[in-house]
């Protein structure tokens, strides 16, 4: 099976290339790159005007099965991912049971293989039921195929834990992703504590909850020379102490998600219970410390935590809603939004933080786009506009603050292995 | 003229024309309750629906009478007897409500918001009658009714609001209205019960009981829940009272004819000493019968429509 896709600007910072060419897929795999390419048979893709990117992948995302199925499953996930032009996707563990073992890891694989419809790639959680007390079998998990390790939702209490988590990953060259939270300081808090939870009488989560976990683990990965990353940062004060870290040349990377450069806790004001994420909506000065982290090269990584709950759970008093937005279907769109038009971020460096950093942080031979590459390709049309309508989401998850949001640029085909699966911004199946 | 809005959510929208409207409809009805026959027709044919999700004697009772007097139906729902336990969502619920044509529903909830929740599936009005930590907009009209009563005005009035001010929907509800209309108003208590950023709501902080109650024209002391103390926001109930209990010693820094003022229900000997609370300075009663006033006038203004004085003659 033959794909050309024609008349794109190519877009691959990895072989610092930009420019007009067309890509020839043979087989899966990229056979020519170069200009006026033509083949007998080949499906043609037109991409006139639009940037052929190498194929996003979103580090993380909650894809819900095993367990929770009327959240997510691996099915529609992956779906919402094709549809918001990720190739791939990194799976949280925190399932029910927890992906604690290699016979869960080898059970989403071969679930991903025979339902999914983008490369779904498991992390494994740190500890035994993500419980925060014994290491989970992070060798055999790896050799499952599990990318990373991470108690995501359940933030490793224990010091000692933490520590032994990391010395341990280092020798599989996993790295540890850590969901930054002092559970004693959130407490029972809803929002970011500031203003606004003063005046909208939630209860807040401080700055601080995140910061001293994610100052605790850069002196973990200090002493232990593990390789972290840092999931959702949301704080100035956070992104201050990547910075650090990375003055200091110890291995930390860092992820934002588009939540949290897009919108403020002012949002809240709603009671809107898709506005409820954890970490919370931070302020002004937070918004603007993540897009100059991102800037600035602090913050290597954009990844949604895409964060499906049924709707019911949802529509419920705001202290009683569970925590999370999902972001597969608007990451694009927001990330031109806010990052793209205004001028932060080059089309270049966004490609890099939503495609060959990921790739580099889970050791995944992906995000590139020279001739032998996975045909793992995002088309992106710059001009593509669209009001969100969280109805026409993919993902079983219709909780987005976004709904309403005129985006431009968007994903308007998903190229997977050389297979189109959204075309057009309707997936192809 | 009524009110032009649908619902009471929050004293932080009114303006203060709705804000004076509304204290100067609770003075005519005020005389109501004082009659020997309390009954007007003015909302005969209404239902209003006490939708009560906490416990609360004074603000339940205080809405049932004020729809009584006015010849409303009322109905009150509290959660322990009603399909809440079998698990019924607050949507739902309203749903119902809805459809059995309520045309007001109070509702006192522990999730801040849930007004908010009630009032988009509700064409009813709907009042919110204290919600978490957000607001009690009732609570601060009838303070503020009593403010006017006793004081004229509340404009450049001095006002100490005392206590826990960052679980109290009144002290929030009560900065809101009483800087709009003019007063100063300072908040007084432990650091560890302090909202963040409280100043940008216009108040002035105090941690010293002392200062903060000097040359006030108004003492509002606010209740002190004993779990507070559990989850480690300050040591002891006798430091508490120590520090922030509203003694007599204390009313005498404030100005001579200082109103002390509590929500109620009272710790008597913890944030307020027993001879403050009946002392010749305390409106506390006097606030109780006001709050009929006031939720008379808010159910007339939201469902009543038309003048008031014609109503109630």
């Amino acid at each position: 099976m033959k794909l050309l896709v024609k008349g794109g600007k190519i877009i691959d910072p990895a072989n610092n290339f930009s420019k007009a060419a067309d890509i020839l897929v043979v087989g899966g795999k990229i056979s020519a790159v170069g200009q006026n390419l033509c083949a007998d048979g080949a499906e043609i893709i037109d991409a006139q005007g639009k940037l052929v990117c190498p194929g996003f992948i979103d580090m993380h995302v909650h894809l819900r099965e095993p367990g929770l199925e009327a959240k997510e499953t691996i099915a529609s996930g992956t779906r919402a991912a094709a549809r918001g032009g990720f190739t791939g996707v990194a799976c949280m563990p925190n399932t029910k049971p927890v992906v604690d073992s290699q016979a869960l890891v080898e059970f989403i694989k071969s679930r991903a293989a025979a339902q999914g419809v983008v490369n779904v790639y498991p992390i494994g959680a740190i500890t035994k039921g993500s419980a925060g007390g014994e290491l989970a079998e992070i060798g055999d998990m790896k050799l499952a195929g599990a990318v990373a390790v991470s108690d995501d939702g359940h933030p490793v209490t224990n010091s000692q834990v933490m520590r032994l988590a990391m010395e341990y990953t280092k020798m599989f060259d996993l790295p540890v992703i850590s969901h930054c939270e002092d559970l004693d300081l959130v407490a029972d808090g809803v929002m970011n504590e500031g203003y606004y939870s003063t005046v909208y009488g939630l209860k807040g989560i401080s700055r601080a909850a995140e910061e001293v976990m994610v100052a605790r683990d850069i002196m973990l990965a200090e002493l232990t020379g593990a390789r972290l990353h840092i999931a959702h940062i949301s704080t100035a004060g956070s992104v201050e102490l990547v910075r650090m870290a990375k003055k200091k040349g110890l291995k930390v990377s860092a992820e934002a998600t588009p939540h949290h450069f897009a919108l403020t806790d002012e949002v809240v004001g709603s009671y809107d219970t898709s506005t409820k994420v954890n970490p919370p909506l931070r302020g002004t000065d937070d918004v603007k410390a993540v897009k100059e982290g991102l800037r600035d090269g602090t913050i290597d990584v954009i990844a949604t935590d895409h964060a499906p709950h049924a709707v019911e759970e949802k529509d419920v008093e705001y202290n009683y809603a569970p925590f999370g937005i999902v972001g597969l279907e608007t990451a694009v769109g927001l990330a031109f939004r806010e990052l793209v038009n205004p001028g932060i971020l080059s089309i270049e460096e966004l490609v890099r933080k939503m495609s060959c950093s990921p790739a580099r942080i889970l050791g995944l031979n992906k995000g590139h786009l020279g001739v032998g590459a996975d045909a793992d390709i995002t088309l992106i049309d710059p001009d593509r506009q669209e009001i969100i309508d969280v109805n026409k989401f993919a993902s079983k998850g219709k909780n987005s603050p976004f709904g309403g949001w005129k985006l431009t640029g968007l994903p308007v085909a998903t190229i997977v292995g050389g297979r189109v699966v959204m075309r057009d911004r309707e997936l192809v199946l | 003229m009524g009110l032009n809005r649908k619902d009471l959510l929050g004293v932080k929208d009114l303006t203060v024309d709705e804000i004076r409207l509304i204290l100067e409809t609770a003075g005519p009805m005020k005389d109501i309750i004082g009659r020997q026959i309390k009954k007007v027709p003015t909302l005969r044919g209404k239902t209003v629906i006490n939708l009560f999700y906490e416990p609360s004697t004074r603000t339940r009772t205080s809405f049932e009478l004020a729809g009584k007097y006015m010849s409303a139906d009322t109905i009150n729902i509290s959660t322990s007897t009603s399909s809440v336990v079998k698990g019924e969502t607050l949507k739902d619920t309203a749903k119902t409500l809805e459809v059995m044509g309520a045309d007001v529903v109070v509702i006192r909830h522990a999730a801040a918001g849930a007004p908010h929740i009630l009032s988009k599936h509700l064409s009813a009005a709907v009042i919110n009658a204290g919600d978490g930590f957000h607001e009690h907009p009732t609570q601060a009209l009838l303070d503020m009714f009593t403010i006017k009563e006793k004081k004229g005005s509340i404009s450049g009035l001095k006002v100490a609001i005392v206590g826990d001010i960052l679980h109290s929907r009144v002290a929030r509800s009560n900065i809101w209205g009483l800087t709009k209309m003019g007063a100063e108003v300072r908040v007084v208590g432990p650091s560890t019960l302090i909202p963040p950023e409280v100043e940008k709501l216009g108040v002035t902080t105090f941690t010293s009981l002392e200062e903060g109650l000097r040359d006030t024209d108004v003492i509002m002391v606010l209740r002190i829940q004993l779990e507070r103390q559990q989850k480690g926001l300050f040591p002891t109930i006798r430091e508490y009272a120590r520090h922030y209990g509203v003694t007599a010693e204390r009313v005498r820094l404030a100005r001579p004819d200082a109103l002390v003022m509590h929500p109620g229900p009272i710790n008597r000997g913890v944030e307020i000493a027993p001879e403050v609370a009946d002392g010749i300075q305390a409106v506390i009663n006097e606030q109780v019968t006001n709050g009929v006033a006031v939720r008379m006038a808010l159910l007339y203004l939201l469902a009543g429509g038309g003048n008031p004085h014609e109503a109630i003659s």
